[in-house]
């Protein structure tokens, strides 16, 4: 328990351990995801199952915390199960070296009180929310580019991402690239919205798009009906 | 009135908030063209919290949100 001590407070003991029962899926082992599922296993989240179907590649050196020299090349969802390993051992984790699609979506999400969105294209992030709602799972998404970054809680019937996304396949991040640190800071936001619905807490982004801009120091949250 | 908030590059040279007189007929379509703002470039066409259309007429009291696609992990 000494590895919790400095989570107590913040959390109540019944909250951490249903943390420690909880089951979260994190779909994406990139940019986001590579600190999505750092900071759900060093707050104790009992189970994760991490799903990316890629391998490292040096361009993700820039900013993803999975990614260094020795894992270029190696399956991202199995280098985050190898580093939990060394992080927490208590929390057990499932690797899935796929990508989320049609065949396996539901059977790969089945089971779990919540996902979490760290995918890099508009229409695989539709397509989750689509799936989170079939499983009545609610969804955390977040998106980056360059200096900006957006997060939501999505509940299922909330439909966001499919009215934030229209006919978007990919966003300004492929003219303006991704920098480490707005990864690093929507993952925590991340992180914060899943564990308050996970212990039911406090406010979330239910409705509404945190919007981030690290430019000008801005933080907006825009509400949609 | 017709609010317009702007986020993320949108501010670039043309600030947080513009504002337009309302007069009937006024859409997204003329919006985007005075903002020159591309029909591509925005995510959505937000008017108070909900998806519009651009060739559909806007109410006086709208607030418009606009603001770039953002879907990088």
């Amino acid at each position: 328990m000494k590895r919790y001590e400095k989570n107590i407070g913040t959390l109540s003991l019944d909250e951490f351990l249903s943390l420690r029962r909880s089951k979260v899926c994190v779909v994406g082992c990139g940019g986001l995801g590579g600190y999505v599922i750092e900071l759900l296993a060093r707050l104790g989240v009992g189970y994760l199952t991490v799903v990316d179907k890629d391998v490292f590649e040096e361009s993700n050196l820039n900013r993803q915390i999975l990614c260094e020299l020795n894992s270029l090349g190696k399956s991202k969802a199995l280098v985050a199960k190898e580093r939990l390993k060394n992080i927490n051992p208590e929390v057990e984790v499932q690797a899935m070296v796929t990508e989320i699609n049609l065949k396996n979506g539901k059977e790969i999400l089945r089971g779990h009180d919540l996902v979490i969105d760290a995918l890099d294209n508009a229409e695989g992030k539709k397509f989750l929310e689509e799936l989170a709602e079939a499983l009545e799972i609610p969804l955390v998404h977040g998106a980056v580019a360059g200096w900006f970054g957006q997060v939501a809680c999505i509940f299922p019937g909330d439909r966001l991402l499919k009215t934030l996304y229209l006919s978007k396949t990919f966003g300004i991040e492929k003219e303006i690239g991704v920098p480490s640190f707005t990864p690093a800071l929507i993952a925590s936001f991340q992180v914060s919205e899943a564990i308050k619905i996970l212990i039911k807490r406090g406010e979330v982004l239910r409705k509404k798009v945190l919007l981030v801009n690290l430019l000008k120091n801005e933080i907006e949250v825009i509400e949609f009906n | 009135m017709i609010k317009v908030k702007l986020f993320a590059d949108f501010r670039k040279d043309r600030g947080k908030e513009v504002d337009f007189e309302y007069f009937e007929g006024i859409n997204g379509k003329f919006i985007l063209e005075k903002l020159k703002i591309d029909e591509k470039e925005i995510a959505v066409f937000l008017v108070n919290g909900k998806n519009k259309k651009l060739d559909e007429p806007l109410e006086d009291g709208d607030v418009i949100a606009l603001f770039p696609p953002i879907a990088g992990g």
